[in-house]
């Protein structure tokens, strides 16, 4: 094993230790789990009850995310040393946390809700459990920590319902974000563009140099769903954005097609194989050699492309959204029910304090929701970042559930697959008013 | 031998082994991508033998799942031993005890072996649900067990078939029951039966995917597969460490499969079609 | 075995045959037939609640208004189906069956009988090349999924295979081609079924008589002639239980392509049970995904409609 030098003593001790812990984890399993249903009988989410715990559900399952969220128990660790903290996180599945979302809906139905649990701020929380009324509102825990006063009033706007904020979010991220390669730029003598215009024109400029301007990764439905939606912002603008989730902007709209006919050309300046290249393959293809010059995409590509020490890229609004910050948040809330809702909710006031949220957020390569952040824990994008999410106008996002429920992300991803795939605006664009008519938009 | 018969033979046996290298092909990819540290999983070198003998990415994998593995081990081995003890008695039934009407019931029985299981899924949630055992391993046990009635029953009921009647008669005479019959003369000898079945249990329950990731909502708690897909679907999971998961969640299956294929395969090949 | 599913296993066919159940003795006790029936009761009850009732409320949901989180049980009637037959991604989903059918029985249905026609010579090593063939029966669409899907991958696996050997432009994206990329699905899962309907065939050519043969070769029957004429009418009941577990497997296909690609390209491998799980639990659209998994069952019941009918005369021998 270490004949060839592969792995260094400290590899060695780490794995050593982790088999270690996982052979103890197999010897001791047989027992945790199975003996507390058999025991506690209605005992559900086993051994969850009765113990003094605390059960947080995430899709929280890869490097840096997984950090970020230990970073928030290490704290509560501290101050509640006697709480055991269950984590619960699973991912895959079809969209961001698929799977989690579809258990923890069967778990909230069934009146056997987590702890808290991590959804995205706004109305992936609202139509999926807020109105189901699964949820506690969050108006005095609000006013208690003060938290109307260190969150922006867009934000807070985004976490409520019938004036009452529903969770809590403990990050910010941005999706309009345009990363490029500066060596590539410099290769045609250009600039970040600023407006899809001038995109097109670098665009061309680089297909001459058989360069794909764009990195797209549409192997299955969502990225071109993150495309589409910094297209909408940047031809709406603000408000006609907000208005297509109130009833206010319609769905067939000729802007609505303008965004798909541009990014329908998009697609031709894209790496050619992306109908073939998955989501989770596309930072690895921003940092090769033969790499699209130019990608738009939310801003974990920053922590993501940190953690791979690559440096070679810089960033910009995307195109035509200087002034807006498409925001999306992930956020923890209170069930109803919650088996140890003290444990909650001091596990709620760690994510919302300044302490927590400044250590989530410089690991997981966000930005505080609280505008009191202390800025010296923060990188160079991130506090770019922080100065926007003051200064900007916030919108939220629809492929990452503040804008809408998750049934309309679906079908919306659907529609914007379709289009990447057939190529055909109208096609996509009855799609979308089909979405829009069954999601029923109309005025909160 | 001729030597055109040489070249059949020859023939044959080239083309048997070109299909045994497709069927070991993946084999081959899990593990030497999984005995490849991540700096060497290249897509352009993904063929070739690793360097040396890198035990890391196993190592990784198995401290990711090690939980599920053994949440497995104790879902299938109950379910599997008790489905099939069930599947016994059914059987038994089915083939000695013919009374009226069983026949169709069995038939209603063996419906349950061709179901799509999308076609319940909502009302097992449900069920699971109102009886509180969503959401635990003992929920999902049962669950096993029930939908194992069907291919259980059938399998037990085609060897019991084969006993002949006059032995039971012969029992009755000494004054054996319905369980003394089971008992003395049937469970003594049903053991390649239970064996076959047992294989056919363990693989199907432990290989389940979709009934695991509906009915244990835990990811503590989930199953191996689920765990495996987790992994797999999680975005910046290095492939050598997907392998690595992979293999090992089919080791057991693997393993059982080896031990007891020759009597799974005898069994197969002892019942052969008379047309 | 191989899915998620319980299906058939070979030889209870001709296990039935071989039963010598017929002559039923009187001698045996009626509280001994009590007994018997009183054991059986839990299993009764057991599958008829968890199958036979979850069936018909499968079929309830699927005609009301449960399309949200909020449980609604108001009637609507056949709306969901409406909903399902207006939508593009239902049809898309039936050709995406009907292309994963017919690509993977034949794989199925044709190697499995080649390699048990092969086999079947007296070969040295059979053993050997048995177990090889139906290894991947082993292991779990999961861990097939995970597998093939970077050996499927356009820019390695396979690909790179035939670029080694000189097919550089041999370069099918597989998968990832938004419109056939279900043929693709199809290599894996044969892959994974095949061993099995080798199994099935290597048992019936080992249960027809030698004297068939022989017979036949006196006559004068070349290789080619015995197998085109003898054994492959022979082994029709061999090919239609391979065709109804095939026809099974291809409509509940889920581990595998969750593992490999969702829903895929412009649905290229989307399949009704992906949809219907998305459907119910992605999208929180029970009575929809109800009305899926209701359809799924009916398409079921052509296939056990026929193999049951055919299977109830040899249990009432």
């Amino acid at each position: 094993m270490m004949n060839n030098g592969k792995l260094n003593r400290r590899d060695f001790l780490r794995y050593g230790t982790m088999a270690a812990g996982a052979v103890a984890l197999a010897a001791c399993a047989p027992v945790a789990p199975g003996a507390a249903p058999a025991a506690g009988g209605a005992a559900a989410p086993a051994a969850a009850s009765g113990a003094n715990q605390l059960e947080i559900f995430s899709w929280w399952t890869s490097g840096g995310e997984v950090e970020a969220l230990n970073a928030l128990y290490d704290i509560f660790k501290k101050k509640y040393p006697d709480v055991e903290i269950e984590n619960s996180a699973l991912t895959g599945g079809a969209g961001q946390g698929g799977n989690m979302k579809a258990l923890l809906e069967t778990r909230m139905q069934g009146g056997q809700p987590p702890d808290s649990f991590q959804v995205h701020l706004g109305h992936e929380l609202i139509d999926s459990h807020v109105k189901a009324d699964r949820m506690e509102d969050l108006e005095t825990f609000y006013k208690d920590e003060g938290l109307t006063d260190v969150f922006p009033k867009d934000l807070v706007d985004i976490a409520s319902m019938n004036g009452k904020p529903w969770s809590v979010p403990v990050n910010i991220h941005r999706s309009n974000v345009l990363w490029y390669r500066t060596d590539k730029l410099e290769a045609v003598g250009a600039e970040p563009p600023k407006t899809w215009d001038e995109l097109f024109a670098v665009a061309d400029k680089l297909k001459a140099k058989e360069i794909p301007a764009l990195a797209i990764a549409e192997s299955e439905p969502g990225f071109c769903g993150h495309e589409f939606e910094n297209l909408l912002v940047a031809i709406l603008g603000p408000d006609d954005y907000r208005g297509l989730f109130t009833g206010k902007t319609k769905w067939d709209d000729a802007k609505v097609t303008e965004a798909l006919t541009t990014l329908n050309k998009v697609l031709d300046y894209a790496n050619p194989d992306y109908l073939s290249t998955t989501w989770g393959d596309i930072t690895d293809r921003f940092m090769a050699d033969s790499a699209p010059a130019m990608m738009i995409m939310g801003d974990w590509t920053h922590g993501v492309l940190k953690s791979k020490n690559f440096t070679n890229y810089k960033w910009a609004p995307a195109p035509g959204t200087e002034g807006i910050f498409i925001v999306l948040s992930d956020s923890f809330g209170l069930p109803k029910g919650a088996p140890h809702r003290d444990n909650a909710l001091n596990f709620l006031r760690i994510c919302a304090s300044k302490d927590g949220q400044d250590a989530f957020n410089p690991i997981k390569g966000s930005i505080a929701a609280r505008t009191d952040a202390d800025k010296s824990k923060y990188d160079e994008y991130q506090l770019s970042a922080m100065a926007d999410f003051k200064a900007n106008t916030l919108v939220p996002s629809i492929q990452h559930g503040a804008a809408a429920k998750q049934s309309f992300v679906l079908d919306y991803d659907l529609a914007i697959n379709l289009l990447a795939t057939k190529r055909d605006v109208a096609a996509a664009q009855a799609k979308l008013v089909a979405a829009a008519a069954d999601a029923e938009f109309e005025a909160a | 031998m001729s030597l055109q018969r040489l070249w059949t033979r020859g023939a044959i046996y080239l083309v048997l082994i070109a299909f045994s290298a497709f069927y070991l092909m993946p084999f081959y990819v899990m593990i030497i991508t999984g005995l490849k540290p991540y700096v060497d999983v290249n897509v352009t070198r993904m063929w070739e033998l690793p360097k040396g003998f890198y035990l890391g990415s196993f190592l990784e994998a198995w401290y990711k799942v090690a939980p599920n593995f053994a949440n497995s081990m104790l879902i299938t081995i109950p379910a599997a031993l008790i489905s099939s003890f069930i599947g016994s008695i059914n059987g038994y039934i089915f083939a000695k005890w013919r009374f009226r009407g069983a026949d169709t019931i069995f038939m209603l029985f063996l419906v349950g072996m061709f179901l799509p299981y999308q076609g319940i899924l909502i009302p097992l949630v449900q069920t699971l649900q109102a009886l509180k055992l969503y959401g635990t391993i003992m929920g999902l046990i049962l669950v096993h067990c029930i939908f194992g009635i069907p291919i259980t029953a059938l399998l037990f009921r085609s060897y019991f078939a084969g006993v002949p009647n006059e032995l039971l008669d012969a029992a009755k005479m000494d004054g054996c029951g319905f369980f003394g019959i089971y008992r003395w003369i049937l469970l003594p000898i049903s053991m390649p039966a239970f064996a076959v079945v047992l294989l056919w249990q363990f693989t199907s329950i432990w290989n389940d995917y979709l009934i695991g990731l509906v009915v244990l909502s835990s990811p503590r708690l989930a199953p191996i597969n689920v765990a495996v897909q987790n992994i797999a679907g999680s975005y910046t999971t290095e492939w050598n460490v997907q392998m690595a998961a992979a293999l090992i969640a089919a080791l057991p299956t693997i393993f059982v499969y080896l031990a007891l294929g020759k009597l799974f395969m005898r069994g197969l090949l002892a019942g052969s079609l008379k047309g | 075995m191989a899915t998620s599913n319980p299906v058939s296993v070979p030889g209870e066919r001709t296990r039935f045959a071989a039963g010598s159940t017929t002559r039923k003795k009187k001698t045996l006790f009626r509280g001994d037939m009590l007994i018997a029936m009183v054991v059986l009761t839990p299993s009764i009850i057991a599958v008829a609640l968890f199958i036979y009732t979850f069936i018909g409320w499968t079929f309830y949901i699927s005609t009301v208004k449960w399309n949200s989180v909020i449980i609604d049980y108001t009637f609507v009637g056949l709306k969901n189906w409406q909903r399902l037959l207006n939508d593009d991604r239902f049809y898309t989903d039936l050709r995406n069956l009907v292309y994963y059918g017919v690509g993977f029985m034949t794989q199925c249905i044709v190697f499995g009988f080649l390699i048990a026609a092969l086999l079947d010579q007296k070969i040295k090593g059979e053993t050997f090349f048995r177990t090889l063939v139906i290894f991947p029966f082993a292991v779990s669409g999961i861990v097939t999924g995970v597998a093939w899907r970077w050996l499927l991958q356009p820019t390695t696996g396979i690909n790179l295979l035939f670029a080694k050997i000189g097919l550089a432009n041999f370069h099918p994206v597989w998968i990832s081609d938004p419109n056939y990329g279900m043929w693709a699905v199809t290599i894996p899962a044969a892959w994974q079924f095949t061993g099995y309907v080798m199994a099935l065939y290597l048992a019936g050519l080992r249960g027809i008589p030698q004297e068939v043969r022989e017979a036949a070769a006196i006559d004068g029957a070349g290789t080619y002639t015995i197998y085109r004429y003898v054994i492959i009418p022979l082994l029709m009941p061999v090919t239609f239980t391979a065709i109804v577990l095939t026809g099974m497997n291809s409509i509940r296909v889920f581990d595998l392509v969750s593992a490999m690609s969702g829903s895929g390209p412009a649905l290229a491998t989307d399949t009704l049970a992906f949809f219907m799980f998305q459907t119910t639990f992605g999208a929180y659209r029970y009575s929809l995904g109800a009305a899926i998994g209701a359809f799924m069952m009916i398409l079921s019941a052509f296939l056990v409609v026929p193999y049951l009918r055919s299977m109830k005369q040899e249990v009432e021998q």
